[in-house]
């Protein structure tokens, strides 16, 4: 398990003063399904292995107890009907989540979220919204293969009128999740368990309107831009750290949410440090930080670029088992350092 | 131990519609039971207009100016009417890619349809839909979507949502036969049965899914074997039948209301249209032949009502004419300010991909 401790400082006190409690990010998603089934009664959750600490870890615990079996309703082994169900109900006045414990597994209930639940609104003129939130959990490593491992945000990001969101931080697990249930369309919410652990002080859970959210700063420096999003804004965020004990000041950028995607902070910030390299948790190949790079390219005056924009990324081959190779396949803060130092010409 | 046995292999032969799926059967009137002359004449009403509507449309799509895929249910007209009145605005119903008459059967205006086909401003989807894409939330119809079941498991949320509010509403999912061939449809009555959701799912077995008949499709060719698979309550019915149609989903219906849980009606018809378009596409079913298409409208359901209703004496010929004649007028009224009416601005291309 990687582990860092946190820069992100809590954004001031709440009005009443409310003491601030120190969370974990599993446990941060857990608060999130506790607030809004505790202030909604509309909302309700779906999905395999609800009722189970085996599948979801400590970010469900006891829901059912406190809420009851028909508002955590734990499914048959139904990926496709559970989720279109959930958009169904979104569009009967209910604000459902959907449990998808291996984003893998998701991939069955494309459907509802494709052709359905991103589709309603345009396609009938602005008068239907599917009010749903599908969260979908990355579990990659311990050597589980490829088809328990994916990181399939670009796939997702990809679709107009589909809402991704994938928080890095406690806070953003938390009030990610908020926000995605209270908005009125489709959200996929991708959540990655080697964030799990990392603790952060907490104000009181409130709404949160998503549309009021983008990328963030997790550190501020002039040398480099480094943009990520979940567990790959982490490593970004470790290795500025490291660089700037060695004097690089490094931008880092967690996007947060990657569809719609408002790309004007990671503009603004290459522009002023005229290296990017994007640390993409997916694939190379059509992929997240193609886009960002692509983005930066079309907009900026070539005169900006002190050095060629990279990007990390896995190998473009699923995720194998056996550990040697699985030591290689994953990105880390060494991966990051490298490639950042490359760009800065051995600093 | 339990044993099945081997099922017979000739699949050309093997039906378990019986004289439902022989077109010389069920072609005489109908029994009107107790049905008032009121009652039937609004219903076959109901009818007349989903068949001129696509009569129009039919035209419209000959003389191009409708270019969107159109799915007719000419033919088919008394299974939408037939579930439709006992349906009421509250309850949430999903249609398909052939669902020009659920849309009218449950009160849709002809007006947002015709606008809908030439992708008007002032269609039902705002012109952005067309013919596979149409709503009416307030009188109960939440949408229809060509993805083949893409709406069986959207309903059954319709259903949970309804149960949750506990009024006594119902989802409803309007699909075929070809439908029944997805996986989501055994997820969405396996989950349905499971959580006591009250959805009612409607298949109008039209014996042809595109090209393909049910037997080059299915080992066997009643699709209600599913629903029973499932332990969901359902009965197979005379789809052409307004009166049979009207009376088994009702009695469904009444019951899931009082008790949610879910049913599954599956009524046995034909189209008398090819799978998209104006045309009879003889020469594009595989199996599908003149001698059979003219087979099947002898169970006509416009025709078998009429007849009927002639035969109890308080409904005439030239009553059947002016109805007909007061319907058609009213399309084409609607058509000619279709063709008037405005087209969508550029700006909606980008306004409606979030809320």
């Amino acid at each position: 398990m990687h582990k860092s401790a946190l820069s992100v400082k809590p954004s001031g006190t709440t009005p009443d003063a409310a003491p601030f409690k120190r969370v974990n990010y599993g446990v941060a998603i857990c608060e999130a399904f506790e607030y809004l089934l505790e202030n909604y009664p509309e909302v309700f959750i779906i999905g395999q292995g609800v009722w189970s600490p085996w599948y979801v870890g400590s970010t469900m615990t006891d829901l059912d107890k406190k809420f009851g079996k028909d508002r955590v309703i734990d499914s048959p082994v139904s990926e496709a009907a559970t989720t279109g169900a959930a958009v169904g109900a979104g569009l009967c006045g209910y604000k459902p989540i959907v449990i998808h414990p291996r984003i893998d597994f998701m991939i069955l209930a494309c459907d509802a979220m494709v052709n359905q639940a991103a589709k309603w609104s345009h396609m009938l003129g602005g008068q239907a919204h599917p009010n749903v939130t599908i969260r979908g959990v990355v579990n990659r490593g311990g050597e589980q293969g490829a088809q328990h491992s994916q990181a399939l945000h670009s796939w997702f990001a990809h679709i107009p009128g589909l809402r991704v969101v994938m928080p890095a931080t406690a806070r953003d697990a938390r009030d990610l999740m908020i926000a995605s249930v209270l908005c009125d369309d489709p959200v996929l919410y991708i959540d990655d368990r080697w964030l799990y652990d990392f603790e952060e002080d907490l104000p009181p859970a409130k709404p949160v309107d998503l549309r009021d959210i983008g990328p963030q700063y997790l550190h501020e420096g002039n040398d480099i831009t480094i943009v990520g999003a979940s567990y790959s804004s982490r490593l970004a965020l470790d290795a500025a750290k490291t660089l700037a004990a060695s004097g690089v000041q490094a931008d880092v950028i967690d996007l947060r949410v990657l569809n719609p995607i408002d790309p004007t902070l990671v503009h603004e910030s290459v522009k002023r440090t005229g290296r990017l390299l994007v640390v993409d948790g997916g694939w190379r190949t059509c992929g997240l930080g193609g886009e960002i790079i692509a983005g930066c390219a079309e907009t900026l005056d070539p005169t900006v670029w002190k050095a060629k924009p990279q990007r990390i990324t896995l190998p473009d081959a699923p995720a194998p088992t056996s550990r040697v190779l699985e030591d290689i396949y994953y990105p880390d803060e060494q991966t990051v350092l490298d490639a950042a130092r490359a760009m800065l010409g051995g600093r | 131990m339990t044993r099945s046995t081997w099922p017979n292999r000739d699949k050309n032969e093997v039906t378990t519609l019986g004289d439902l799926g022989n077109p010389e059967k069920f072609n005489t009137p109908i029994a009107l039971q107790n049905y008032s002359t009121t009652t039937l004449k609004a219903r076959l009403e109901d009818m007349i207009r989903i068949r001129v509507v696509e009569e129009v449309i039919a035209d419209m799509v000959r003389a191009g100016d409708v270019k969107c895929p159109a799915h007719l249910t000419i033919g088919q007209e008394a299974t939408a009417v037939g579930i439709a009145a006992n349906l009421r605005k509250t309850d949430r119903a999903f249609g398909c890619h052939r669902s020009h008459g659920h849309y009218l059967a449950m009160g849709g205006s002809v007006q947002g349809i015709m606008d809908e086909v030439l992708g008007k401003a002032t269609g039902c989807s705002k012109g952005m839909g067309g013919s596979m894409h149409l709503f009416a939330q307030d009188i109960g119809f939440y949408g229809s979507v060509p993805i083949v079941a893409g709406t069986v498991p959207l309903a059954v949320g319709a259903g949970l949502a309804a149960k949750k509010d506990g009024k006594g509403d119902i989802g409803i999912a309007f699909f075929g036969d070809g439908a029944c061939e997805e996986g989501v449809v055994h997820e969405s009555l396996n989950m349905a049965a499971t959580l006591d959701i009250p959805v009612l799912f409607v298949v109008e077995n039209n014996l042809f899914s595109s090209h393909m008949d049910i037997h080059l499709r299915q080992p066997t060719d009643r699709v209600a074997r599913f629903a029973e698979a499932n332990h969901v309550e359902s009965v197979t019915v005379d789809g052409n039948d307004l009166v049979a149609v009207i009376e088994e989903s009702g009695r469904l219906i009444e019951s899931m209301r009082r008790d949610p849980r879910p049913a599954f009606v599956e009524a046995i018809t034909y189209r008398w249209r090819g799978h998209v378009g104006p045309n009879e596409d003889i020469d594009v079913g595989l199996r599908r032949s003149m001698d059979e298409l003219k087979a099947w409208k002898g169970r006509d359901p416009v025709n078998r009502l009429a007849l009927s209703m002639f035969e109890r004496g308080d409904f005439t010929q030239s009553d059947l004419d002016a109805m007909t004649a007061a319907v058609r007028a009213e399309v084409e009224d609607a058509r000619k300010k279709a063709y008037d009416a405005p087209w969508p601005e550029e700006k909606t291309l980008l306004e409606a991909v979030y809320a």
